[in-house]
């Protein structure tokens, strides 16, 4: 037997020669730890370079839109605590807000101010989450546990109001379903922060007061560790730039559009129904681009929408010690009647509430029956979604958690 | 801009054939427009500096429908599909809600899924709601870039938001009851 010489690129043995450069697809999920959920993204990559995103959603899809149609409105609360149940206190507001614009309902100023305290600690619980959150996602533990230390005292605060620590179901079509207690112990958690002794009785807005005391200057420790961080700003200044044409084409809502410094918050620019129980508190509406901004930092990028949040805790504190004064004084019933079996009216409505991570949209149509005929929830984070295969496009492999992460979605409500 | 004079200027702009009609007895209100122009009048809408719907809040569609035949004689509805438009401006902060009414199968022709166009190149989000209201609905979005099932999966059979739907009794082995 002769050996030819061959050419080697011919010769199966070489595997040398077979290597390509060719594109590679990489499924990044359903169970990746910085997909925040069971979020799949397929990844086309050349090399470290990312060239397409697709999502893949619908793990969590619990089809919570039929269900809506089969059961009484004040049924499907719970439900709505399921969708971003980070934030089940706004997703509870949003869709009571939207019962009530539906059924013409008016609701006491108690209530009201009650609704802001609740509203507003929901925001703050689930900004925290979206901070430690992110900075798991780029690599640092220590703010990760910060946050939940924190986060912690709040949800014992949520739990003295009604007994839940996730899916709470407390603001209800009306109101409240229970008025804030007035005299608690005070949280293990919160007494061993404030050294004060465990069997502390106090009312529970005192204890909120108390906390807030605690977690402002705490504020700044936040800053240290993550904003002003070279490391941190390396990995998100200039990355994931989202422009403000393409975050009003995309819908996008929340932190995410005033990231991108489009002047846009519900709470001041929504429906009187919605903006009435905001009216007369001092806020600002945080928005890119910052004055305390690092010099790498480009408009509607990460750092942009990281910054937007931490921001929005800070003025979320302030309304909340408003409204606590404010509820010393208030008038009214915490709750107005409403009754299980009460028929819709024939007719229906729209109504989006600013939640934490953007604009929860609830559309109801009823037709003279309790059940309303379709229940409609419009994520935010859906939108929010939708804009991360543009913006992630062309970056490294490595800096997609970062920008996925930057948008801080929840699978819950994405998939409903 | 409220309802009535948005729709006076639609009105002009594009005649009665293609705004097919007006109901301000609603909450919010809407404006019925002929399904095969919902484009046009998507752009115009965003567009036009009086107007400036820039943002799309929502899009979704609605099955009027009562499959019971013994619950049909107080369901005050013809049976049809709508797909609902919610809009809003950044500039002037008004809202808007369009409707499309379709029929529950092109040409009444059960399993002919009914068509119109897709307003994904007006707002890019309405990309992934209209392939929500396709995979919920079975609504067919003319000139969508990529018109698959968004939650269920691609296999999934039936349009699950539909009155007439009825639940699988097995999926892939797993029983469903």
């Amino acid at each position: 037997m002769t050996t030819e010489l061959q050419d080697p690129r011919q010769d199966p043995r070489i595997i040398e020669y077979d290597v390509r450069t060719d594109e590679m697809l990489v499924n990044m999920g359903p169970q990746h730890p910085s997909t925040h959920g069971v979020l799949r993204l397929l990844l086309r990559t050349d090399g470290e370079i990312v060239h397409e995103v697709t999502p893949h959603l619908g793990y969590l899809h619990r089809c919570a839109e039929k269900i809506g149609e089969n059961l009484a409105t004040p049924q499907w609360i719970p439900y709505t605590d399921r969708m971003d149940y980070l934030a089940g206190m706004n997703m509870n507001l949003g869709f009571s807000l939207a019962v009530e614009k539906l059924i013409g309902m008016e609701v006491s100023d108690k209530a009201q101010v009650l609704r802001v305290i609740i509203a507003e600690l929901g925001r703050i619980a689930s900004h925290l989450v979206g901070m430690g959150a992110y900075g798991l996602d780029l690599g640092t533990f220590s703010p990760f546990l910060w946050a939940f230390r924190e986060r912690e005292i709040i949800l014992d605060l949520f739990e003295e109001v009604c007994g839940a620590r996730l899916t709470y179901s407390y603001l209800t079509v009306g109101g409240a379903t229970h008025d804030l207690p007035t005299s608690i112990t005070i949280p293990p958690g919160l007494a061993s922060l404030t050294k004060l002794p465990a069997d502390t009785t106090l009312s529970w807005t005192d204890a909120l007061l108390k906390f807030l005391n605690w977690l402002e200057p705490r504020i700044q420790e936040y800053h240290t560790l993550l904003t002003r961080n070279q490391i941190f700003i390396k990995r998100t200044a200039g990355l994931g730039i989202l422009s403000p044409e393409r975050a009003k084409s995309f819908g996008c809502t929340g932190p995410v559009l005033r990231g991108s410094g489009v002047d846009w918050d519900l709470r001041r620019d929504g429906e009187p129904i919605y903006t009435r129980m905001y009216e007369g508190y001092e806020y600002e509406v945080p928005l890119a681009p910052f004055e305390a901004a690092p010099p790498e930092v480009v408009l509607g990028d990460n750092w942009c929408r990281f910054y937007v949040r931490m921001m929005e805790v800070v003025q979320s504190i302030g309304l909340v010690r408003q409204s606590i004064e404010r509820y010393a004084t208030a008038e009214g019933p915490f709750r107005e009647t409403f009754k299980l079996n009460t028929k819709l009216p024939t007719d229906e409505c729209y109504l989006e509430t600013e939640s934490p991570r953007g604009q929860m949209g609830f559309y109801l149509v009823g037709d003279g029956k309790a059940e309303p005929l379709r229940a409609r929830a419009k994520s935010s984070c859906f939108c929010n979604l939708a804009v991360c295969p543009p913006i992630t496009e062309g970056n490294l492999l490595a800096d997609i958690p970062a920008i996925v992460g930057s948008v801080d979605i929840v699978m819950g409500e994405i998939d409903r | 801009m409220n309802t009535a004079d948005i729709h006076q200027a639609l009105l002009e702009q594009f005649g009665s054939d293609v705004i097919t009609g007006i109901n301000l007895e609603t909450i919010d209100g809407w404006i019925e427009i002929a399904a095969e122009s919902i484009v046009e009048v998507g752009t115009y809408l965003r567009d036009d500096e009086r107007f400036a719907f820039e943002h799309l809040n929502n899009l979704c569609g609605v099955d009027y429908c009562e499959p019971d035949p013994k619950k049909a004689k107080s369901f005050n509805h013809e049976p049809h599909l709508e797909v609902v438009y919610h809009l809003s401006s950044y500039t002037h902060k008004h809202w808007l809600t369009l409707k499309v009414m379709l029929p529950r199968w092109q040409g009444d022709v059960a399993g002919e899924l009914p068509e119109m166009p897709s307003v994904s190149e007006v707002w890019a989000i309405a990309d992934w709601h209209e392939r929500e209201a396709y995979d919920m609905f079975g609504i067919r979005f003319a000139g969508h870039p990529n018109l698959r099932r968004i939650l269920c999966p691609e296999d999934w059979e039936g349009f699950p938001l539909r009155k007439d739907y009825e639940f699988p009794l097995e999926y892939h082995g797993i029983r469903g009851r």
